[in-house]
């Protein structure tokens, strides 16, 4: 939605690389994460974590090496074959055969592969492109500040879907044209929240002793606004990977994302859903999968925002 | 009930019977880390037009004293578990949470310490004191409610009094709030005010008017005031007696000339000694070495012996009860013959 | 007041040409809608009267500006689709079965997110509270096509309840404003509960308790008017949605509104149909986050009034 000049609420006071960090009452003041031990209690969310390791990264590194079969070629005799569990199944294809014959365990595995490339390229490009802006806009202002915002506000306004409808019926759907998108998209929501930080660490003492100093901006950014810009970067960083799964699969679904054959978790939810009434685990799998991962992810990214946020409440604005 | 406040009506240090009465107050807090001891044991008497400073270091249970007399303690962790707190003759740790609630604004009120966090920025400040008037007094009309809204601004001093009731919080200076805060509590007259660091969050300049202002409506109304503070200047300059607190009990209770003169507890003293001294050529400040005790941890002796110069092996032991060690003045210390008068 | 609306009005129009401008080249890079639009064996003069009747044979700067001009006016030409209709009116026919959905999706979600975020504050820790946190964290992480699909197989055909797709009465709204709303429910519901506990550990909520208000006067007068401040900006993405119809909802339960409508004309390459489209989903957002802006300054004080001290 618009940016108003407000600074985001989540602003941690500023910190030093090298100062402890606790005030009078001997409360710990945010800290960069690198310097952070989890509080006594702190319940680390470790399923979520084991979900994602297992379902998502480990799966879709090491994708050759855990089954056998070809997640694009099917064997034809075995199509439609049900789970193991079921009258028909076996374990060959422990979750199932679709149309094609191809298992969908398999299909499963690789298409972590593609959820995993996908969102990591998009946010990386994303929270570069979005920090930076967001650093740049936040810290010098003026023109270059209402340029951005404008820019923000624009691409906040651009309608997703149907941008990518149209780009796919030029070009047709790949990767590349997938990652584009999304990466269009998302950009602007961390540009948003660093400038938002960057406007509130700005005006603490803390950063304007440093400019008074005639500290040069880029030492300043780097020293004193990036650390604390960092905590809750990271936390939209997992929270956006959750987002973009969701994106990817969506436009995949419709044929917007990922083209077939590739195991896109979202067509795969498309090539099943024609058979939902006798063969529905093509369909349902897969969803079950975003569902788990993006669930974790969320978690994980919640764990993770108030690990970094000692304060819970922030006093004033 | 008028709120027209009579000039010139007595002040209540005549009568006998105290208006508040505690009893062995104790508050616990039950978190996941343990269980805090916030309030342990603590008791006291206000009369009426009479002014109690409670004294001590921030987490020496100060304020959930005072959230404990009201019963407004933190849920669901903070739950009073013993002890009486007689108001008016009642004891309201006794009464239903609905009964509770006419006794509170009515008998009893309590000014926060923060006026930027105590008024809410989304109502008109009339609005919110307009609250305060109706919520006693259901039939009221309106023409009555604006006509004491305006007496009770008036009654605290503030210039202009229509115009403000429709000022929002935001367009008014701290000192201002305050004094509408207290007009607020001040509404039906209630025999006993509890001041939490009233001036605290005030510039400097101002906080003498409000002590003033303070003493002014006790003057007028007979309330007597209980001032949470940690500031010696505000209790030389406000109260009767003083208690000092510390770690959820009372060391020291006395009328506030002898706590200055003859301070009977260590802690006092160190307080006392603590203090920056303008005049005399000090190289450092003195602090008192150490921390307060974990409140969920606490020592079977007295809770200061760790960081008392004065401590021995019994301290360290068994608690030092309150004893009386002047008239109206107690002390809790097995040494309290050996505390200096005067700083060495 | 008056001039901040017109900045950002400003601000707007110049959002909703840049927006015209991207999706003009776009539309224009995805090839000639002839490939997909006219029969393969049309002849060389239809063809070409065909072009100069969608005025697209003229150089792609020049159509633009036909375009802009043509579009001040409403006039977003003809469907290359459906040659009997302008796309405005193709657009305009199927609006309303968008906007009657998200009526309905917008009802649900406000009715359920709004309460269970309050009554999940208050009741902090309690069964409530945990039940809302997990059926938020659920809502936000579910795909919606799958969700869609799902409870299509159960409850359109297993148990016969709803029709599967299409408007065939009221039932039919059921299922779609379902998937539409889970997200938002659960997106409200988080923004009221984290507002409202904040609020609620306010020292003007304490204030308020000592003053010996009821609790229920307490939590609905004073902790949640300052604490729907915050929630507002979702509210605009909620209007948003109902407006320019949730897409990939309309494909899976072939609803016709503009979501489905947006679908079929990329597809088609119908050009005019596709910008209008745009620039309407745009439009709507603009407007959007004007209104949020303006309610914004009129709902917090501070803003409205500004900061000017009157001591």
């Amino acid at each position: 939605m618009s940016v108003s000049n407000q600074p985001t609420r989540a602003v941690n006071e500023p910190t030093d690389m090298l100062e402890t960090s606790f005030d009078i009452q001997g409360h710990a003041v945010s800290r960069p994460w690198w310097k952070l031990r989890p509080r006594r209690s702190m319940r680390v969310p470790w399923i979520s974590i084991f979900i994602v390791l297992f379902v998502l990264v480990l799966p879709a590194i090491f994708a050759d090496l855990i089954t056998s079969h070809d997640p694009l070629r099917g064997v034809l005799g075995d199509r439609l074959a049900p789970p193991f569990w079921m009258e028909g199944g076996s374990w060959t294809y422990p979750l199932g055969a679709d149309k094609q014959g191809r298992d969908i365990l398999t299909r499963i595995i690789y298409g972590a592969r593609i959820s995993l490339t996908v969102s990591g390229l998009t946010i990386v490009i994303g929270a570069v492109v979005g920090s930076t802006l967001g650093l740049l806009a936040g810290y010098f202002g003026g023109w270059i500040d209402r340029f951005v915002s404008w820019l923000i506000d624009t691409f906040l306004s651009l309608p997703h879907v149907l941008l990518a409808l149209v780009i796919v019926a030029a070009i047709g759907p790949s990767f590349v044209t997938i990652v584009a998108i999304i990466a269009i998209t998302i950009w602007a929501s961390f540009a948003r929240q660093v400038r938002g930080e960057t406007l509130s660490v700005r005006e603490t003492e803390y950063v304007a002793r440093a400019r008074v100093a005639g500290t040069p901006p880029w030492r300043i950014l780097m020293r004193h606004v990036l650390p604390n810009v960092a905590n809750t970067l990271i936390v939209l960083a997992t929270l956006q990977v959750g987002v973009v799964i969701l994106e990817e699969s969506s436009l995949s679904f419709i044929g917007a994302g990922i083209p077939r054959p590739n195991p896109s978790w979202g067509v795969m939810v498309a090539d099943g859903r024609d058979q939902i009434l006798i063969s529905w685990w093509i369909s349902f799998f897969p969803g079950l999968c975003i569902l788990l991962v993006v669930l974790s992810l969320n978690l994980m990214g919640d764990w993770l925002r108030d690990f970094l946020d000692p304060r819970m409440r922030q006093r004033g604005r | 009930m008028s709120l027209d406040l009579p000039l010139g009506s007595p002040s209540g240090l005549s009568t006998a019977e105290p208006v508040l009465a505690v009893e062995d107050l104790r508050t616990y807090l039950y978190t996941r880390w343990g269980t805090t001891k916030a309030v342990d044991g603590v008791s006291f008497t206000l009369k009426a037009g009479e002014t109690l400073g409670i004294i001590g270091e921030s987490g020496s249970g100060k304020s959930m004293l005072a959230l404990s007399l009201v019963r407004l303690t933190p849920e669901p962790a903070g739950r009073i578990v013993g002890g009486k707190v007689v108001l008016n003759g009642r004891d309201v740790l006794e009464l239903t949470e609905k009964q509770m609630r006419d006794v509170r604004g009515k008998e009893i009120s309590m000014i926060l310490q923060d006026p930027q966090q105590s008024l809410n920025p989304v109502f008109s400040v009339g609005n919110q004191l307009e609250e305060a008037i109706r919520v006693h007094d259901r039939d009221i009309d309106d023409a009555e409610v604006r006509e004491r809204s305006v007496n009770a601004l008036k009654s605290v001093h503030v210039p202009a009094p229509e115009r403000r009731l429709k000022n929002f919080p935001h367009q008014m200076s701290g000192g201002m709030k305050q004094r509408i805060v207290g007009a607020m509590a001040m509404a039906y007259q209630p025999q006993v005010l509890i001041a939490d660091e009233p001036t605290t969050a005030l510039d400097v300049t101002i906080q003498a008017q409000y002590l003033r202002l303070l003493k002014d409506l006790q003057r007028r109304t007979g309330v007597g005031i209980i001032v949470i503070t940690h500031d010696f200047g505000v209790v030389a300059e406000t109260c009767d007696r003083v208690a000092v607190m510390y770690a959820g009990r009372f060391v020291e209770q006395a009328p506030v000339g002898e706590i200055f003169d003859r301070p009977r507890h260590p802690y006092t003293r160190a307080l006392l000694d603590s203090r920056p001294k303008v005049d005399l050529k000090a190289t450092r400040l003195q602090s008192i070495e150490g921390q307060p005790p974990s409140l969920t941890d606490l020592p079977p002796g007295c809770r200061f012996a760790v960081r008392c110069s004065y401590a021995i092996d019994k301290c360290h032991l068994e608690y030092p009860h309150p004893i009386e060690v002047a008239h109206d003045h107690v002390s809790a210390c097995w040494r309290s013959e050996e505390v200096p008068w005067e700083s060495p | 007041m008056a001039r901040y609306i017109l900045i950002t009005s400003a601000r707007g129009l110049l959002t909703l040409f840049a927006v015209s401008i991207l999706v003009f080249s776009l539309a224009r890079l995805t090839g000639d809608p002839m490939d997909v639009l006219a029969p393969v064996d049309i002849s060389r003069e239809d063809e070409a009267a065909l072009r100069e009747k969608w005025g697209i044979d003229k150089p792609v700067p020049q159509q633009y500006l036909s375009f802009v001009a043509n579009a001040s006016h409403g006039d977003f030409g003809p469907s290359f689709k459906y040659p009997t209709e302008s796309a405005g009116s193709v657009i305009a026919d199927r609006l309303p079965a968008s906007i009657k959905l998200g009526l309905v999706a917008t009802i649900l979600t406000l009715s359920i997110g709004v309460p269970l975020g309050i009554l999940s504050a208050v009741k902090r820790g309690s069964l409530v509270d945990r039940v809302a946190k997990g059926f938020a964290l659920f809502g936000q992480s579910v795909p919606e096509f799958w969700l869609a699909i799902i409870l299509i197989w159960f409850v359109a055909v297993r148990w016969n309840v709803v029709p599967t797709s299409g408007i065939n009465g009221w039932r039919s709204y059921i299922l779609p404003s379902i998937v539409i709303s889970i997200f938002g429910i659960a997106a409200l519901l988080r923004l009221f509960r984290s507002a409202m506990l904040e609020t609620l550990s306010s020292e003007y909520v304490k204030l308020a308790r000592l003053k010996g208000l009821s609790e229920f006067k307490v939590v609905w007068k004073h902790a949640l008017k300052p604490a729907s401040i915050a929630p507002l900006t979702f509210f605009g993405g909620i209007a948003v949605r109902m407006l320019t119809g949730a897409t990939v909802v309309e494909i899976v339960f072939a609803w016709p509104g503009v979501g489905l409508l947006a679908y079929e004309a990329a597809n088609a390459r119908d050009f005019p149909v596709v910008q209008a489209l745009a620039l309407f989903t745009a439009a709507v957002i603009v407007i959007m986050n004007l209104a949020i802006d303006v309610s914004y300054a009129y709902i917090d004080p501070r803003v409205r009034l500004g900061q000017k001290a009157v001591v």
